[in-house]
């Protein structure tokens, strides 16, 4: 209640994300596990954030909590100038695993989000044809020209979070977010899908919250990284990245991003010893 | 996970194991029924112990017609008594499925229904019905929706939690994850229970008829015995078995169409022992 105070007496400082000291506790009866303690952040619209932290510091929690899946028990969590009560549906989400529907061919899982999202939802019987052209865009972006009727199983797990990745771009969300969606992954097709991101982020422009511990990761695509502390979470660095668009996975080992992942690697020990 | 290839679609060519794997049943079948003449001419059993499969296909073919007549009738009440169990077993499947107060209120007095023994309830079905067909439909239908509930309830239970995020995260309502997600997840556990299902409803109807009813395969085998026509008997035994394959091989085919998802061709096309 007193969030929606704080946040109707300064509207001119809303984000288009605004955590405002968001606590949440699992469990129903207060004595479950601290998952994030007075989090306050604040995204701008098209902006890339990464929040990185050490393991079990609350950051998929904190995923749950913008996205409205799960409801904060103190605090305000303000998206797109409304307070979040449900889960989103401007949202795309991308998780750890690529999730898709096995019993749905790539194309298909690609196109579940329109079958749920309006406008997209009653559109999509009149304008199968061209939403079905856009999938196939998207796809061909990430190099998956040629999939689209294949099934999950015979996609190798680099290829099924390409296309988790996908689904979380078709509907043209204001929001994307990202929990550790490479995580999986093996080096190479890790930073051959940073780059598939970043072209996918600079022809599109969504506001993006990129969860991760992979600190490179973070430094080459984000615009701003904030440092989670141990359980239970709060954000206790934030610093911008200097780089230049579109960055060169070379960059990632100049001298300035090398000091920058060796500040966030200390703010993490740091954070990790504080616990 | 990752090593999977896209070839990975369909099995090895082995036609020719593939082609003595169709024959197979058949050649043991065969076999079964020569070793039982052997035995039974060899032991010089009565015809009115044990008839062999000769003096059983004689007196099939003696009484074609009658057999037909009570089978089609056995068959009738067996498919009607199915038909309504799938359609209740999926509906009561999927409501207690999907909500934990339901599955936890409900689920004890399921069972203990399902423990009664269904022949105890034939004679109350003839006190509100009538002996003939409703009672054979009804106990039919008693018989063969549990296994259907019980399978669908679980798959809609066991969903993935990731794979409900899914489709919450995009701000689905609830019953377009059950519809999106919960349904099809269940459906390779809905086809499995068929193959269960159709084999108890014949059992089901079968009991009913000797209990009590003027026409069906088990009115017919009762008075074939009483009269001591043991091979008309033992007919009647051959025939229900014929059908309840029948049903349990289109039940089988229509599975692998609607989730060869699930098995991935691994096991597909084998026969599995139903319970």
């Amino acid at each position: 209640m007193s969030s929606e105070a704080t946040a109707s007496e300064r509207p001119a400082m809303r984000g288009f994300v605004d955590l405002d000291r968001v606590s949440l506790r699992y469990g129903e009866d207060g004595d479950g596990t601290l998952a994030l303690q007075d989090t306050s952040m604040r995204v701008d619209s098209g902006e890339f954030v990464a929040v990185v932290g050490p393991s079990g510091c609350g950051k998929s929690t904190l995923m749950k909590v913008v996205t409205g899946l799960w409801p904060a028990t103190a605090g305000g969590v303000i998206v797109n100038g409304k307070e979040v009560d449900r889960p989103l549906s401007i949202t795309g989400m991308a998780f750890q695993n690529p999730t898709l529907l096995p019993w749905r061919t790539t194309l298909e899982n690609i196109m579940l989000p329109l079958e749920i999202v309006q406008p997209h939802r009653s559109l999509l019987k009149r304008e199968r044809a061209s939403y079905r052209a856009k999938a196939l865009d998207l796809l061909a972006l990430v190099g998956l020209k040629g999939f689209e009727d294949k099934f999950p199983w015979q996609l190798s797990g680099g290829m099924q979070q390409r296309a988790s990745i996908c689904r979380a771009l078709i509907h043209d969300p204001s929001l994307l977010m990202l929990d550790e969606p490479f995580g999986a992954l093996d080096m190479f097709t890790r930073e051959e899908l940073w780059l598939a991101l970043q072209d996918l982020w600079l022809a599109r422009r969504p506001t993006v919250i990129l969860v991760t511990h992979d600190l490179r990761e973070a430094v080459f695509l984000a615009d701003r990284i904030l440092v989670m502390s141990a359980r239970p979470g709060r954000i206790v660095a934030d610093r911008p990245v200097a780089l230049p668009r579109p960055r060169a996975l070379s960059m990632t080992y100049e001298p300035y991003a090398v000091g920058l992942v060796q500040e966030l690697r200390n703010h993490i020990s740091a954070a990790r010893e504080a616990q | 996970m990752s090593e999977s290839t896209p070839s990975r679609g369909r099995r090895r060519p082995l036609s020719r194991n593939k082609a003595f794997r169709r024959l197979l049943p058949w050649l043991v079948v065969v076999a079964l029924f020569l070793l039982w003449q052997i035995s039974v001419d060899a032991f010089g059993i009565e015809p009115f112990v044990l008839p062999g499969p000769r003096a059983i296909f004689a007196a099939a073919w003696q009484w074609h017609w009658s057999i037909l007549d009570n089978a089609w009738q056995t068959f009738m009440e067996t498919a009607i008594g199915f038909l309504f169990a799938i359609a209740f077993g999926l509906f009561a499947g999927v409501a207690i499925g999907s909500s934990s107060l339901a599955y936890d209120g409900l689920y004890p007095a399921l069972i203990g229904f399902n423990t009664i023994p269904k022949v105890a309830v034939v004679p109350i079905l003839v006190i509100w019905f009538g002996i003939g067909t409703v009672p054979a439909i009804i106990t039919a239908f008693l018989l063969s929706f549990f296994p259907i509930l019980v399978n669908v309830a679980t798959g809609i239970a066991t969903v993935e939690p990731e794979l409900q995020d899914v489709l919450r995260a995009l701000g689905a309502t609830r019953w377009q994850v059950i519809a999106k997600v919960g349904l099809p997840r269940s459906m390779p556990y809905f086809f499995a229970s068929l193959k269960v299902a159709i084999t108890v409803a014949f059992v089901g109807s079968i009991v009913a008829e000797t209990v009590a009813a003027n026409k069906g395969i088990g009115n017919f085998m009762l008075v074939a015995s009483s009269r001591f026509e043991v091979p008309l008997a033992f007919a009647g035994l051959l025939v229900t078995s014929a059908m309840g394959i029948g049903m349990y091989v289109i039940a089988s085919a229509v599975e692998r169409r609607m989730t060869g998802w699930a098995t991935r061709g691994a096991n597909a096309g084998m026969f599995s022992p139903a319970g």
